[in-house]
């Protein structure tokens, strides 16, 4: 079965769960920056969890049908019409041939998944099909033409239907503090956890960039270069925290001031710039 | 070694040297997905299974793991700053070339790019600073230094070492069983090509 891309609206990118399990070699995971979009949108297809989708930055995409196939959007979406007519969201959406589906704007989040029945059979490099923007790794970013073949789907779709995120206002996120917490003042580790982050639009899946108050160090020498994971709150030379997302490098050269609980970095896929995100420590 | 936290799916071990953590990334890389820094290794699992894991290995003898293989890497020493590492070390170009050659490098950590290697314990004699500003484009196969590290670049990417010649080896490619040319542990010796 064929989808064809008539639009891949700001940014369309492959992604499963990544490749794990690479770090010493220098390869990030990589994979959906929310990994419970993706889980959800292939229950609903009955995929595989690790079936590929389409992480769609932003809306504006457009696929056309070639053949029968099932598809669902989860994730940060809009209005998601097929011809014009609205369809469900979460939900397995039946495309005819010659039938196209297309993603307006978020109304809540910033990352849309698209799911098809199958998933997508894009050539996996080790192991995996997502597309690694700091690496090079994978796929190329989807781009109007693109032919994209399915696989066979192992179950039928799911008659069930998932909720939509619901996450307007404030986005809280835990914390345990460290591994560098103690390179920093008191005031300044008071400050993380106290201030009004703003996510900047310079934000991508690399890191998510906060703006805010100045974390200022009490150890200013240079840190030898440390491993870290998708979640480490790195402070640059200018005092403000960028949170790893999953193509982050493998090793970096700033200290790790806290860092996210895996679950919650999820949620940072779907902080637009702008949102206000606050910390709260639970270790 | 120190045990500091890292979130709820890590560990870090901050160790004292290059030394020490190369001999506890040895020690624990098999048991757990292991990713060696420049003093430290990350451990990935259940903080409290990692950490009666690293309570029950002591860090190996030996940094370099039990496959601590052998690879010489052909250099053309042509690079853009051979000029100026030999006027920031005091060495003539050729005594720049015979110090990069003459002593075995260990690959101490990967990081950076898939495929590039922090290697270390070459001559004393070559630490130059990293470039005042990177360049936008360094070639794959480039050769460099930086600090007390050699490293050769396994794609074109920016750079800011200071690149002193080329290799016609493929340093990394994902189609062969093992991408990496390079491990931490290996012995790695430059000769002129």
């Amino acid at each position: 079965m064929t989808l064809v891309v008539e639009s891949p609206g700001l940014r369309t990118l492959v992604q499963d769960l990544g490749r794990p399990g690479l770090g010493h070699l220098g390869v990030s995971p990589s994979g959906a920056f929310d990994r419970s979009a993706l889980r959800q949108v292939n229950l609903v297809l009955g995929n595989d969890a690790d079936a590929a989708a389409l992480e769609v930055l932003g809306g504006g995409l457009v696929l056309l049908a070639e053949t029968s196939s099932w598809v669902a959007v989860t994730g940060g979406a809009g209005a998601i019409t097929v011809d014009g007519d609205p369809a469900a969201y979460g939900r397995a959406i039946p495309l005819q041939p010659g039938q196209r589906v297309s993603l307006g704007s978020p109304t809540t989040g910033l990352r849309a998944y698209v799911g098809v029945a199958g998933g997508f059979a894009v050539p996996e490099e080790l192991g995996s099909r997502s597309t690694d923007t700091l690496s090079a790794l994978g796929p190329q970013p989807v781009r109007a033409g693109d032919r994209l073949e399915t696989g066979s789907p192992s179950h039928p779709p799911e008659l069930e239907d998932v909720p939509p995120i619901g996450r307007a206002g404030e986005l809280t996120l835990d914390v345990t503090l460290g591994p560098r917490d103690d390179w920093f003042t008191a005031a300044a580790v008071r400050r993380l956890l106290e201030s009004a982050w703003h996510v900047s639009p310079a934000s991508d899946r690399v890191g998510v960039r906060l703006t805010g108050a100045t974390l200022e160090r009490s150890r200013t020498e240079e840190l030898p270069s440390e491993p870290c994971i998708r979640g480490s709150i790195q402070v640059s030379a200018d005092g403000q925290p960028i949170v790893f997302g999953p193509d982050h490098p493998v090793t970096g050269g700033y200290p790790v001031i806290a860092v996210v609980l895996d679950q919650h970095t999820d949620r940072l896929a779907q902080a637009a710039p702008g949102q206000v995100v606050r910390f709260r420590r639970v270790g | 070694m120190i045990l500091k936290p890292y979130g709820d799916t890590a560990l870090l071990l901050d160790c004292a040297s290059l030394d020490e953590a190369q001999r506890w990334f040895a020690a624990l890389h098999g048991d757990a997905e292991a990713v060696l820094g420049a003093r430290s290794v990350l451990l990935r699992g259940q903080p409290a299974d990692l950490r009666s894991l690293v309570g029950r290995t002591t860090p190996g003898d030996s940094a370099t793991p039990d496959d601590g293989a052998e690879i010489e890497i052909p250099v053309v020493y042509d690079g853009a700053d051979l000029d100026e590492v030999a006027r920031l070390t005091s060495l003539t170009t050729a005594e720049v070339v015979q110090a990069h050659t003459g002593t075995p490098w260990t690959v101490a950590f990967g990081g950076f790019a898939p495929g590039f290697c922090y290697l270390v314990d070459g001559d004393a004699g070559l630490q130059v600073p990293r470039r005042d500003s990177p360049r936008p484009r360094v070639p794959a196969g480039a050769v460099g230094l930086a600090g007390e590290f050699s490293g050769v670049y396994p794609r074109e990417s920016p750079g800011g070492w200071q690149l002193i010649g080329r290799t016609e080896l493929t340093m990394w490619d994902t189609s062969r069983e093992k991408p990496a040319l390079l491990v931490a542990g290996m012995t790695v010796r430059f000769v002129v090509a």
